[in-house]
């Protein structure tokens, strides 16, 4: 995905479409996880995780507290190194990278408590995001004759920033510190943050947590188009309306393992998946 | 056309931004007027007592406030450089004065003469400079690279120890003195190292490393102009060429802060500040967090060296190993917390209130009092001056005592910043962390 | 998106498994260098025996000043970098009673409480044989004295900044090193003095030369080791020692338990000043002499110390002690003696690049 694509999608927000995806299906899945296991001293936080993510697709992610989902996502983000097992994505062996490699490569992951970077505005917070920015090189930074070049890309990446925060409805807090925000807009910020980045794939760790229910309504039609325009997002998330509605396949991970994974249908009717939950409050 | 337009708009904004400030052009300009102003109020406290102290004619109180000035503009240069490296990516570096040394002694070592009492190759001295420059930058990049993912307080004792090594090894006997490839090569161990005549000198002087009684015998024109000009004000020949060399510092000094102020308005400059708030966020972007902390390190490093040299050069200049002590590091923390960290602006007032204030201005005021109050009394130890209050008067403002009162003023100051006032004096104000500016949308051209 | 495969990321990765392996064979190379200078008479046995001797007695004296700053560095989380300024409190307060002790009426009180700068210790003859007394009193006043200083100086410094994190309080720490410093130099003058005349000696032959022992060096390894196994007696069979042991394992989980925070925290400075003001004293009579920067010249070395034996172990601060000490003495095999200080620093600055939590391993473990 390119940066003219990425700003495009952004820029089509108007004309929202629910068309549901006409099969992106290409060979094999985007991300691969086999045997992912990590333990904190006696605790077993995942023990032998294996799925795989279909490129394009909106998979979630589901399982009772303390099932491992974070720390799934800290371990195929680089923030923990697994202590067996691996992490293919788009081909590549992922496993132990440091977070900012495989942010690079094109996977890319907001975190459940958000982390706002608190003494930075809003604004700075997304210009900090997209990739590849001349004047994050020192000499560019620094030299009199990038200064134009850099100014130059540095409007072009206001330009997304703003409309970015227009659409998640932050523009308005733009030159506001992120420290002042409330829970949902940091959560939102973290969004804005992670589409800024162009991946390729995007962890969503409990994007709705907090978020108004227009707002949140109006991210998953989102969600939905980006997923058409090509991104493939792993969604952790606890509101099991949206699951069921939005997500496929849905993978359920209980005490560090797969459960059982498929479509949300067949999900909602499965036995163990409804003993995990304790009395099946899986219910649509 | 629009081409055109494009560059006219960018032409008005730089002309907008002429000191490029913390923030926008209104912060530079109150930026200027504050640091405007306290130069002002230092330059007054400082005639006064130079007026109240022995008054010694024009020349004299010029004098003092060249010695106020140059060293408020070393601390400016080293708090600039900190900052770069704790105000803005969080690294906390105690190795400051180890880092000085190397730039100091690379650059006497190479352009110190092969005859020298301390010999050196007998380069020019530009290359002397730079060298130094690039040798502590090198060094800073040597530290970091395997000490940069350290936990900051052991990055704090690292680099302290790392500081400590250089100075003991550059005062051993090993390194006084010894020959490479046949070229005799030497730090002047514990002794002094005399360096090469300064450009100043060379500037005005034909014979620029004699002694000074018998430069001043041969001026180049611009040395005429200098001693003619020293006649009027009353100046003896070292003190108007110290007052040239540090009008002329305010040169480099000014491209420190610029530098510096465009490396923090970058978007480099908004990774470090990420890196320093959380650097786990700035990974998951995909920032290489360890290439920005490394650069930042070495190039902070580099910085400090130069400054160094600037700062050693004055004069008749002199390395001595003494002067690169621990201590030194604790000085340029001190100014840069004052001043408040994050800030170049706030760099550049706790340089200036650090250097004046602090630094200077009981050894001014030790002065006034000498020529003012009759302290005869000469206690030897606290307990005869302990046997009124006038003994003990005398006791504490005897020469050691009023060094040794300065550090326990700058003890107490740090304690209070720590607890009180952590952002320091402009702590809470926060430069922008772009190059465009922010807050507002700019309306696109049709 | 393009792979942005960095050649510097398999260096980097290289480079951190790479170098304890160097500084493995590096050891190796020393030991092997250091059998054939005994072997082709380079160094003789006697000198090595010398070297380890003076060794295990510098790093007892360290080791022992290590297990305050060890406990602080895990309890309250900051590394303490006026913990050298203590050390030198400790050695001023004690010789100001060793030599009151051993003089009083003799000679004039300025010269008794060392503010003069030309004291000097031979008119009172003191060492650990003709004036045990004096020496046995400075040692308690010593600890006495440190002891309340630092539980002082926690009050009006650390202690309002109990939420401030480690960074605020290191930095904080400094100034605290800075004014006490420089108020002991007010005190005491810069001079440096002489402490102890005529040490007894006896010497013992090692291979064809022999090895002099010094009483004093002597009653330092002797006394730090009886301290250290107080402290580690008290520890392990009270009920104070059991909660500042699981407070330094576990701050969040000790609160939680009902530990009785501020309790714990007093008790540590009081422990921890204690023995680092005895180390202090100790320091100072193994040296025969002191000036104001006795504590301070040893803060590297003690946070070395520390660093090695991982930060909150008593123990490993000992070993790592021990480690520094015969470092900086066996190091004078290679190096001259201006250098052998340097020696033990870059011991420090490799064991936080190879292994950042010590010796003993990564358990913060009192």
């Amino acid at each position: 995905m390119t940066a003219t694509q990425s700003t495009e999608a952004t820029r089509e927000r108007e004309g929202e479409s629910d068309d549901p995806s006409e099969g992106t299906t290409t060979a094999g899945p985007i991300l691969a996880v086999e045997q992912l296991r990590k333990g904190f001293g006696g605790i077993q936080a995942v023990d032998g995780a294996t799925f795989e993510v279909a490129p394009g697709s909106i998979t979630g992610l589901i399982g009772p507290n303390g099932a491992g989902k974070s720390t799934t996502f800290d371990l195929i983000t680089g923030v923990y190194s697994p202590d067996s097992g691996r992490v293919r994505f788009d081909g590549t062996d992922i496993t132990g990278w440091r977070p900012d490699r495989v942010a690079r490569r094109g996977l890319v992951r907001s975190f459940q408590i958000a982390r706002e970077l608190a003494g930075m505005t809003v604004m700075e917070n997304v210009m900090l995001a997209p990739p590849d920015q001349l004047g994050e090189r020192f000499w560019p930074a620094v030299l009199p004759g990038f200064r134009g070049r850099v100014a130059e890309q540095e409007r072009e990446l206001r330009e997304r920033a703003w409309e970015t925060l227009e659409f998640l409805e932050l523009d308005d807090l733009a030159g506001e510190r992120a420290g002042a925000l409330s829970g949902g807009q940091r959560k939102l910020l973290e969004l804005a943050r992670v589409l800024m980045t162009e991946p390729e794939m995007i962890l969503l760790d409990e994007p709705m947590a907090g978020v108004n229910p227009t707002l949140e309504r109006k991210l998953l039609d989102r969600l939905q188009e980006l997923s058409d325009h090509g991104y493939t997002f792993l969604l952790v998330e606890h509101d099991m309306d949206v699951v069921m509605e939005h997500c496929d396949p849905v993978i359920v991970l209980h005490q560090g393992e797969v459960l059982a994974q498929g479509p949300p249908a067949a999900i909602k009717s499965n036995e163990r998946v409804l003993e995990a939950y304790l009395g099946g409050e899986v219910e649509a | 056309m629009s081409r055109l337009s494009v560059w006219l708009r960018r032409g008005l904004r730089a002309l907008r931004h002429p000191l490029g400030g913390d923030g926008d052009a209104d912060g530079a300009r109150s930026d200027l007027v504050l640091v405007g102003g306290l130069v002002v109020g230092v330059y007054a406290l400082f005639t006064v007592m130079a007026l109240l102290g022995p008054f010694d004619g024009v020349g004299n109180v010029l004098s003092q406030l060249e010695t106020v000035t140059l060293l408020v503009l070393v601390y400016v240069m080293l708090a600039l450089a900190l900052n770069l490296q704790w105000g803005y990516a969080g690294l906390l570096n105690l190795g400051v004065a180890g880092f000085m040394a190397i730039g100091a002694y690379t650059m006497a070592m190479l352009s110190a003469a092969p005859d020298a009492t301390v010999p050196g190759l007998g380069l020019p001295l530009v290359v002397g400079i730079v060298g130094g420059f690039l040798a502590a930058t090198l060094f800073g990049a040597l530290t970091a690279l395997p000490a940069i993912r350290l936990r900051a307080d052991y990055l704090a004792i690292v680099t302290l120890a790392f500081s400590e090594i250089i100075r003991l090894v550059v005062r051993s006997e090993a390194a006084s003195e010894f020959t490479i490839a046949g070229q005799r090569l030497g730090t002047g161990g514990a002794n002094t190292f005399p360096l090469p005549p300064n450009p100043v000198k060379v500037l005005l002087y034909e014979n620029p490393s004699e002694p000074l009684v018998a430069a001043v015998d041969s001026p180049t024109v611009a040395g005429d102009l200098m001693l003619e000009i020293a006649d009027v004000f009353n100046l003896s020949a070292s003190q108007a060429e110290n007052i040239l060399y540090t009008l002329l510092l305010l040169i480099p000094v000014g491209a420190f802060y610029l530098l510096l102020t465009r490396i923090g308005n970058s978007p480099f400059g908004r990774v470090l500040r990420a890196i320093r708030e959380d650097e786990l966020v700035a990974g998951s972007l995909g920032k290489n967090t360890r290439r920005f902390k490394i650069t930042t390190f070495a190039v902070g490093c580099g910085l400090m060296g130069l400054a160094a040299i600037l700062w050693q050069l004055q004069g008749q200049g002199r390395l001595s190993p003494g002067t690169f002590e621990p201590e030194l590091t604790f000085f340029v923390f001190v100014a840069l917390i004052l001043g408040g960290s994050g800030s170049n602006t706030g760099s550049v007032v706790g340089g200036i209130v650090f250097a004046a204030v602090l630094l200077e201005g009981p050894r001014a005021l030790k002065r006034v009092v000498d020529e003012n109050f009759d302290v005869s009394a000469d206690p030897d130890t606290i307990i005869e001056a302990s046997q009124g209050v006038e003994p003990l008067f005398a006791y504490l403002l005897s020469d050691s005592s009023i060094e040794a009162l300065r550090f326990i003023m700058l003890g107490v100051v740090l304690v209070y910043l720590m607890q009180r006032q952590p952002q320091g004096l402009l702590g809470h104000r926060r430069g922008q962390a772009a190059t465009v500016s922010l807050p507002t949308r700019e309306e696109e051209e049709p | 998106m393009a792979v942005r495969d960095n050649p510097g990321r398999v260096l980097s990765s290289l480079r951190v498994n790479l170098l304890p392996a160097l500084l493995a064979v590096l050891g190796l190379v020393l030991l092997l260098d250091l059998g054939r200078r005994l072997v082709i008479g380079g160094l003789t046995l006697s000198a090595l025996v010398r070297f380890l001797w003076t060794g295990l007695v510098r790093g007892m004296a360290i080791g022992l000043a290590g297990i305050g700053l060890s406990l602080t560095y895990s309890i309250l989380g900051f590394a303490n970098f006026a913990h050298g300024d203590y050390i030198t409190v400790g050695a001023f307060a004690g010789w100001v009673t060793t030599f009151v002790v051993a003089g009083v009426g003799s000679v004039g009180l300025d010269l008794l409480v060392l503010v003069s700068s030309d004291a000097s210790a031979g008119e009172l003859g003191i060492n650990v044989l003709s004036t045990p007394v004096a020496i046995a009193a400075g040692l308690v006043v010593a600890a006495g004295i440190t002891a309340l200083v630092t539980v002082a100086l926690d009050r009006v410094v650390f202690r309002p900044m109990r939420d401030a994190n480690g960074i605020a309080l290191l930095i904080a720490s400094v100034g605290v090193a800075l004014a006490l410093r420089y108020t002991l130099l007010i005190l005491f003058s810069g001079s440096v003095r002489t402490l102890t005349t005529d040490v007894p000696t006896t010497a013992v032959g090692v291979g064809s030369g022999e090895v002099v022992f010094r009483a004093h060096d002597v009653t330092v390894v002797v006394l730090a080791g009886l301290l250290m196994l107080g402290t580690h007696l008290l520890l392990q069979y009270t009920k104070l020692g059991t909660a500042m042991r699981a407070m330094a394992d576990n701050k969040e989980l000790a609160l939680v338990t009902g530990i009785p925070t501020e309790r714990v925290v007093r008790t540590t400075w009081i422990l921890g000043g204690a023995l680092t003001g005895a180390a202090g004293f100790l320091i100072a009579l193994q040296l025969g002499g002191m000036s104001t920067t006795l504590g301070w010249d040893r803060l590297l070395l003690v946070f070395a110390a520390v660093i090695l034996g991982g930060v909150g172990s008593i123990y490993g601060a000992i070993v790592g002690g021990l480690i520094i000490g015969i470092t900086i003495r066996l190091s004078l095999v290679w190096l001259p003696n201006e250098l052998s200080i340097a020696s033990a620093f870059v011991v420090l600055v490799f064991m936080l690049l190879v292994r950042p939590n010590g010796l003993l391993g990564g358990v913060e473990t009192v």
